[in-house]
């Protein structure tokens, strides 16, 4: 499935598994929270970098043990509509994780700057849109109202545009 | 056609996309604004034909939300038999000089008025 | 009034562009009608019976000339000449087509207004005390918080796909105005000893199919801290609050099942580990924002307007609307003006063209410019001088706009109804004006005293039945309209649900049966006590008596 990430459409080299595939003996995989939990000793040592397929119904605590390892998040969206993972995804950046953080499931143009907004960085996109589709819509909005909001290029929030001029003032507790 | 009996059946509605106008499918596939210009499918094959027609124009975006619903025959005129069909064939109860019922499209109910 | 500057403009353009792409794509089917809904629902644009309906948001029910006249301008071009104010203080539009919403939503930008979040699964617009800022009982004007809140929660990232729909009320006033109690979240000020602001937080209040009435989560929650904790309520609603089924989706029910304990102990915790740097509400934007909201330059009037006395001495029907639609303003020689949108026999709420622009019109001569919508769907002009009301009265009389009848049996709340709404089960408005109808006689009501009569065409209360004097619930059985009745409701400090009082009725029996109701009320009354606490006092009993022994 391809990937939008950083502005434009790439492929997932992420190997992918199930339950029960069997683990390749290096190269980047991507596992489902259940078998992180079962395997956590083998997978640890594993020959690539680690990342995890988490669920809405499991809370980010229970993530904070695995966290240096992992090198990529996945959070689902089972149905657009369905906005668990925002909140997911806010959670895990406020944690501190700082790697690849992937949209995954129903996910399409018209969501896709909240998603960036709340610390998404990797999109699984599918064909059905035009990068020039997703580009657009990812920028649609050059203002939000929350501050500490992940932001794209060129996106500003209204509090520091609005205060800019109040700030430097601030800042100098020893000016004159 | 002129039948003399009451005859039962199924008429598909919609909205159409672009301004939400109540519509009704008609004989030659058109949607109609009018009620009484409706097929009245009685038998279930025909019904279900109405259905498919229904999403293939739900498909190519020219209406949205289609179904079906209770209606009868008399005298050659299409009645829908629940209220709510009633008011979407008209118009608003408590504003008769707003809707289809304004706009000699109300096909032939009496228009409904308060209680 | 609040100003946009120019990056609320630049935010509300960008919106406007975004759903005019938006509308565009599903036009050309690139957007299907299930990828499209959410987003022209959370620009309040529904598919209704007979065509789109544009729910335009009035935050807190402010509005000033421009905007209201933009609103006429708007029913004239784009609708059939008239409006429908909602018991969430917004405006409705009935017959609007797709392909005109983003040129009507940007007319709405250039008087600073929008439809967004008036629908949809996020927060929907603030509302508040329809008399801030001029109620003589206020500790203080509430506005400056909607607005801080209409910002913090507009195109919220994180909550604007949550279970369902979730509602904030806002009230500075110790008499609660804003029916905080039945609200998502219902916000409190009080002040503490030191004469600082606090804000009680309520959640978990609600109508609908499940009723309930709020829990208070904190007491007394600092001011700068109030975003910072509305955001850990709304995570732990987002990530718990129920899926799977959207009649069990809102957060009164979360709160219900998980209990008031360990939701208030879920949101603590969220609360304790989150950072709150971004979520401060810093008090230069408050000040900011308060600044808009200062009180107009009022005038040294004495208490007594002697042009307003005469008049009320010479005209029995002056009296009257003085006596029901005058409530008392904090400066003296001042009045706040309610404007019934509930004449005989008319549609609760609706308002013309015409008489929008009567309003505007006033508001801008005697008004400071201000126009409130309140929840029971009627207009205040918010500061008017004593000596001016005889004059708007004339005015208001040549509209139909002066029927006195506020807060009285004819001022009824009703949704929109099976006549409009694709969700109700029964007409509403055609009861709320036979109703009316009945108790045509102003006199007598009056002799009623104050009397709350509520309507809804479904189980989603949007008429606030529950919480009526006398509500009334519009439903379907077996293809026929009927009617529940409900008595003892309120949604004032002493909030209560009403009860239901025995088998519904069809809709031509709904006004005898009120009667019936009135009748018993007046015949056990006590001197001077009002319906609500008869009711209180009497219990169902006699009212089931009258209404169903003799049947």
């Amino acid at each position: 499935m391809p990937l939008l990430k950083n502005g434009s459409i790439i492929i997932d080299d992420w190997i992918t598994l199930g339950l029960d595939d069997p683990k390749p003996d290096s190269g980047d995989i991507v596992v489902p929270y259940a078998r992180l939990l079962k395997e956590w000793e083998s997978l640890t040592d594993h020959d690539g970098r680690l990342g995890v397929i988490f669920t809405n119904i499991d809370r980010v605590e229970a993530l904070t043990l695995f966290l240096p390892r992992l090198a990529l998040i996945v959070l689902p969206f089972p149905s657009f509509t369905d906005g668990r993972a925002y909140s997911l995804a806010r959670q895990i950046r406020e944690t501190g994780y700082g790697r690849e953080l992937r949209a995954a499931g129903n996910v399409l143009p018209d969501q896709v700057q909240f998603m960036l907004q709340v610390g998404f960085d990797s999109f699984e996109i599918g064909d059905r849109f035009t990068a020039e589709v997703w580009l657009k819509a990812s920028r649609q909005m050059s203002l939000a109202y929350q501050r500490g909001l992940y932001r794209t290029p060129g996106q500003h929030d209204v509090w520091s545009e609005r205060h800019r001029e109040a700030e430097p003032w601030l800042e100098q507790p020893h000016a004159g | 056609m002129t039948t003399t009996a009451t005859e039962k059946g199924k008429i598909l509605t919609a909205n159409r996309l672009r301004d939400g106008e109540v519509v009704f499918l008609t004989h030659s596939g058109e949607w109609s604004e009018n009620i009484d210009g409706a097929v009245l499918a009685t038998e279930p094959q025909a019904q279900a034909a109405l259905e498919a027609r229904g999403k293939g124009d739900e498909r190519v975006n020219l209406v949205t939300g289609t179904y079906l619903f209770d209606a009868e025959r008399r005298d050659g005129h299409v009645f829908a038999s629940h209220i709510k069909e009633r008011i979407r064939s008209l118009g608003p109860t408590v504003r008769v000089d707003l809707g289809k019922q304004a706009e000699g499209k109300g096909g032939h109910f009496a228009a409904l008025q308060g209680v | 009034m609040y100003r946009y500057d120019e990056f609320d403009s630049q935010f509300v353009n960008d919106r406007v562009s975004q759903f005019r792409d938006q509308a565009n794509r599903r036009l050309t089917g690139e957007l299907s009608e299930d990828e499209f809904r959410p987003l022209r629902l959370m620009n309040g644009l529904y598919l209704q019976l007979h065509a789109y309906m544009l729910r335009i948001a009035v935050p807190y029910g402010s509005l000033d000339s421009a905007k209201l006249n933009t609103l006429a301008y708007i029913a004239e071009k784009w609708d059939r000449g008239y409006g429908h104010f909602t018991t969430r203080q917004n405006l409705q539009f009935n017959w609007i087509k797709l392909e005109d919403t983003a040129d009507i939503l940007a007319k709405l930008a250039e008087v600073e207004m929008h439809a967004i979040q008036t629908s949809g699964n996020c927060i929907r617009n603030v509302t508040t005390d329809q008399w801030a800022g001029a109620a003589a009982d206020e500790i203080a004007d509430p506005r400056p918080i909607g607005e801080l809140v209409r910002q913090w929660s507009s195109l919220h990232p994180e909550f604007s796909y949550l279970p369902r729909k979730f509602k904030i009320a806002v009230t500075g006033s110790p008499n609660d105005r804003a029916a905080v109690r039945v609200h998502d979240i219902g916000l409190r000020l009080h002040l503490n000893d030191r004469g600082e602001r606090g804000w009680e937080v309520l959640v978990g209040g609600g109508l609908g199919r499940t009723p309930v009435i709020a829990v208070t989560v904190r007491d007394f929650l600092p001011e700068h801290e109030l975003i910072a904790y509305l955001e850990a309520i709304m995570r732990v609603y987002n990530l718990y609050g129920r899926r799977d089924n959207k009649y069990k989706a809102r957060i009164k029910i979360l709160v219900h099942e998980i209990g008031a304990e360990k939701f208030r102990a879920e949101v603590e915790t969220e609360y304790a580990r989150r950072p709150h740097a971004d979520t401060k509400v810093e008090e230069r934007e408050l000040q900011r924002i308060s600044a808009y909201f200062a009180a107009p330059q009022f005038e040294k009037l004495p208490r007594w307007s002697a042009t307003f006395e005469e008049a009320r001495a010479k005209n029995k029907d002056f009296a009257n609307w003085v006596r029901t639609n005058i409530a008392a303003h904090r400066a003296d020689g001042y009045a706040i003006v309610n404007i019934s949108l509930k004449p005989e026999g008319g549609i609760p709420g609706d308002a013309t063209a015409d008489q929008m622009r009567v309003v505007a019109d006033l508001a801008q001569r005697y008004s400071f410019d201000e126009i409130r919508v309140s929840h029971h769907q009627n207009l205040v002009l918010p500061h008017v001088k004593r000596d001016d009301l005889f004059a708007i009265w004339k005015v208001l009389q040549a509209s139909e706009l002066a029927t006195s009848n506020i807060g009285l049996a004819g001022d009824i709340i009703a949704c929109p109804g099976l006549d409009y709404c694709s969700l109700a089960t029964a007409r509403s408005i055609p009861i709320a004006q036979s109703i009316s109808r009945k108790f045509a006689d102003l006199n007598r009501q009056h002799e009623i005293g104050p009397l709350r009569i509520n309507i809804s065409g479904c189980i989603n209360a949007c008429g606030h039945h529950h919480v009526a004097h006398i509500g009334i619930l519009g439903l379907d059985k077996k293809g026929e309209e009927f009617y529940q009745i409900t008595l003892g409701g309120s949604s004032a400090d002493s909030a209560s649900i009403g009860t239901i009082l025995g088998p519904g009725f069809a809709g031509e029996d709904v006004p005898e049966a009120i009667e019936k109701i009135v009748n018993t009320y007046l015949a056990r009354r006590q001197p001077g006590e009002e319906f609500l606490a008869a009711y209180r006092r009497l219990g169902p009993q006699p009212f089931k008596e009258a209404l169903y022994a003799a049947a």
